[in-house]
């Protein structure tokens, strides 16, 4: 490859104006946005689902809806965050910030991307379509049997379960494709000198992604797919009465399910430490260790799947194996968090917004990795599975892991994305009110677990009014927080302070050499990394 | 779509493109008929024949200006390495796909069936049911619906299958000849390859198709004959359909390569489709020991 290399299609910016260009745009930047733009708005739609959940669950009895209802409120509000508000987050700094980090003209399959991106909203559609269509008495509403479609209640239940597998399937799809082009990128698109040791650690994260993107997504299409045919073509892959069974369903879905945790987290890991070396104004500490250990995670993610049931009767030696296999993968998470404060020791610290969110959510995310180690011992899980333990463990992990790691990323690179500051002060609120309703929606439920509270149910004793109560009003807080957040960021498009190219003092990577924003087409000659 | 030269290599990024927008509205049109078909709504076939449409007429407008831009030349080495990758990547992603329906057949057979024949007999609704393969489950109410454990005779790996085997096989060492042909320029022994590969890839479906037939005439093997004929039929089914997408692959191909695309050094779309191919193979090869032999 030689050195001086360009976008194709230069100067003359023949790319449609006004809504067409969103449609048919094959520009890395333009789709890395209506990624973003689609999370947050879906964030949104899943937030707004959950508070009508936590609204029912202020009181003990049933006062706003059905429990019918209720259940399908859950569900799609987990597939919505999962799917549509986390995993786009992710593709979305992939698109932005991977050809900017690594020197590439843009992703490598610039037509897939765009329909890679264009699958989300169809998807979404079908997602939620089916409650639209029940006020029409069209069916009886959405997916209703959580996010997990256990068998044999997804088998029973009703139009909403077909519309919620479509979904899956085109979501699989538009994975499949990121993560093809997101491997292709980083192997093909690497700008001269930029070696694989030299990559951004978001690169790094973002290879070990897709790989369990395209170890795991289409083991849940197959899922899916047997219980389509199980509920419409007669198969019975998950009905004993033909020789299958319903466990069937949890292990595949399971295999698929755990190392989603991981893809949903991995890209932030990657970014993370970059954010945490600008504001220490030091080198990132164990580079190589940190590799290691994505990959090490990455692997043993695909082995400990039936930590997820425990409780479904399964032989001993099997408990014992994934007991302990989970339980190794702390291991390696714990190099990374070690890397991560070994980052900030002793550097020149500063805490702006980015920062802020950074070092909340090293604590946070750490009480979620511990409380997934009581969960990974079968003795204690017998007693916490499916109770709300289990709801506060993976809102430690995916909301404070997932969500504030987003956030974070969201305030570091918003400023080279717009070309504008965005105003310290709101960003300071919202971390705080971020922060502080978080915790206090979500450690009373903690105790609500251990108390005994079953997750999924829309009523409750009446020994745990109190925390529920707390809970609800918290999650309020932290609903309308996030309001602060889209304000900002749609006033940081709008306008504010110029941005300079670095944005932040100690900005390090290729992404801070460009202007803020970085012109259409990025690099024009490929930079030489040395 | 021009480029501005430089002394190096440039990076073919296309130019803004509706084809995968309106792909998408079509298979979204296709699921919702779908929904509504097997739901017994309104309208249904109607959408899966208009989503159908507009996806199919996507895929001709989208490949054909794949096919133009390469022979106009605008894929060079550092695109070619994109596509290769790409599809290595993609290859990757149906072999989990496969390894989850192989998954499924592995743990009927060797957990849920050997541990619903060993309760108790005291204990358990399916007193007589005995640990055997195939088998089609000991049959009971499940969800309020009576299953009679169905009576079939399974497939025999020795007839048909295994003449599918053969052919699968032939086309493999067809395409590779073909291959030879295009690296030594020699065009006939393409067209010729090409030509025999996609005969025997028809061959091939037309046998499963008799196979098909006979299982649902006359040996009672359905969909819904329990775990071996649920496993069986999507296997095989899912393989079928892989190998039908390469057939019609190939036949782009062939086609091609009568006009005179690709040359020895250029030609990732021959290759993409074979890699395919040869990916159909090994699957058949699974599917010969684990589903029919064994
Ligand atoms: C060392 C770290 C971790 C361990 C040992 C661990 C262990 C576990 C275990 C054993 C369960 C099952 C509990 C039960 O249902 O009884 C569980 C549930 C869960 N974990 Fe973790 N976990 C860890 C980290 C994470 C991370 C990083 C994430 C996400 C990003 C995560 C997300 C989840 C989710 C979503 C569930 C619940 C799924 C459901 O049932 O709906 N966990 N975890
Ligand atoms: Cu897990």
């Amino acid at each position: 490859m030689s050195y001086t290399t360009t976008a194709n299609h230069d100067e003359h910016h023949d790319h449609p104006t006004g809504i067409m260009r969103w449609l048919t745009t094959t520009n890395h930047k333009d789709i890395g946005t209506m990624y973003l733009t689609f999370s947050l708005i879906m964030f949104l739609v899943g937030g707004a689902m959950i508070l009508a959940v936590r609204a029912e669950l202020f009181q003990p009895g049933l006062q706003l809806m059905q429990p019918e209802f209720y259940n399908q409120l859950i569900g799609v509000h987990a597939l919505v965050m999962i799917f549509a508000a986390l995993m786009p987050a992710a593709t979305g700094f992939a698109n932005w910030m991977l050809p900017l980090q690594i020197g590439a003209p843009d992703m490598a399959l610039p037509r897939l991307n765009n329909w890679g991106f264009w699958l989300l909203p169809p998807a979404a559609i079908l997602l939620t379509l089916p409650f639209t269509l029940a006020m029409f008495g069209i069916g009886d509403g959405a997916i209703a049997t959580g996010w997990t479609f256990y068998a044999p209640l997804s088998i029973q239940g009703g139009m909403g379960v077909d519309f919620a597998i479509f979904s899956v399937h085109l979501l699989g799809i538009s994975s499949v494709l990121g993560s093809i082009n997101v491997i292709v990128t980083i192997l093909n698109m690497r700008t001269p000198g930029m070696t694989l040791m030299k990559m951004p650690m978001f690169a790094w994260s973002w290879l070990v992604t897709a790989f369990l993107l395209i170890a795991t997504i289409p083991v849940l299409a197959g899922a899916v797919t047997m219980l389509l045919t199980d509920r419409h073509f007669g198969t019975h892959f998950f009905d004993a009465a033909g020789g299958g069974d319903p466990i069937l369903f949890q292990h595949l879905f399971w295999f698929f399910g755990h190392p989603e945790v991981y893809i949903v987290l991995l890209p932030i890991w990657g970014f993370m430490p970059q954010i945490l070396q600008t504001f220490s104004r030091k080198p990132m500490y164990g580079y190589k260790a940190q590799v290691i250990s994505l990959w090490a995670i990455g692997a043993l993610a695909l082995v400990v799947w039936a930590h997820h049931f425990f409780t479904v009767g399964m032989p001993v030696p099997a408990l014992l194996y994934f007991m302990y296999s989970t339980m190794a993968i702390s291991l390696p998470l714990a190099v990374l968090f070690f890397c991560w404060i070994a980052t900030i020791w002793k550097g020149s610290l500063s805490f702006e917004t980015p920062m802020l969110f950074a070092i909340g959510w090293i604590v946070l995310f750490g009480i979620g990795g511990l409380t997934g180690l009581v969960l990974a011992d079968v003795a204690a899980d017998a007693q916490y599975h499916h109770s709300y333990f289990v709801v506060a463990h993976f809102h430690y992990t995916l909301f404070a892991g997932g969500m504030m790691g987003v956030m974070a990323g969201v305030y570091y690179w918003l400023p080279k994305m717009t070309g504008h500051m965005f105003s310290e002060r709101l960003g300071k609120l919202h971390f705080w009110l971020t922060a502080i309703s978080f915790n206090l929606t979500f450690i009373p439920q903690f105790f609500l677990g251990l108390a005994g509270m079953p997750r999924r149910i829309p009523d409750y004793a009446l020994q745990f009014a109190e925390f529920n109560a707390i809970s609800t009003v918290a999650a309020f807080v932290l609903g309308l927080s996030q309001l602060i957040f889209v304000y900002n960021i749609v006033s940081c498009v709008r306008g504010g302070k110029k941005a300079t190219d670095r944005v932040w003092e100690g900005a390090e990577g290729l992404e801070w050499t460009l202007p803020s924003p970085p012109p259409y087409h990025s690099f024009t000659e490929q930079p030489i990394v040395k | 779509m021009s480029s501005q030269s430089h002394n190096g290599n440039h990076y073919y990024v296309p130019n803004p493109v509706a084809y995968p927008v309106i792909m998408s509205a079509g298979l979204l049109t296709l699921a919702t008929g779908f929904i509504f078909n097997i739901n017994n709504f309104a309208a249904g076939k109607q959408m899966m024949m208009v989503g159908a449409l507009v996806i199919i007429a996507m895929i001709f407008k989208w490949m054909g200006a794949v096919i133009s831009e390469c022979q106009n030349g605008l894929y060079k080495k550092w695109e070619d390495k994109s596509f290769r990758v790409g599809m290595i990547v993609f290859i990757c992603s149906e072999v989990a796909f496969f390894a989850a329906f192989f998954g499924a057949l592995f743990f009927m057979r060797v957990i849920s069936i050997p541990e619903l024949a060993s309760y108790d007999p005291q204990f358990t609704m399916y007193k007589d049911f005995t640990d055997a393969w195939p088998s089609a489950g000991p049959g009971g109410v499940v969800l309020g619906k009576e299953y009679v454990a169905a009576k079939f005779s399974p497939m025999a790996a020795w007839g048909l299958p295994a003449i599918n085997t053969f052919l699968l096989l032939t086309s493999g060492a067809t395409v590779t000849w073909a291959h030879w042909g295009l690296m030594k320029n020699n065009r006939k022994q393409l067209v010729i390859g090409l030509f025999l590969t996609v005969a025997l890839g028809i061959a091939f479906l037309l046998c499963q198709a008799a196979e098909y037939h006979e299982a649902y005439t006359e040996m009672g093997l359905t969909l819904g004959a329990g775990a071996y004929g649920a496993s069986f039929f999507m296997l095989t089914g899912f393989h079928g359909f892989h190998v039908m997408l390469g057939t019609l692959m190939l036949i782009v191909i062939l086609f091609r390569s009568m006009k005179g695309h690709f040359d020895a050094d250029h030609h990732f779309g021959f290759e993409g489709v074979a890699w395919y191919w040869h990916f159909v193979d090994v699957v058949w090869l699974g599917l010969f020991v684990f589903v029919y032999w064994l």
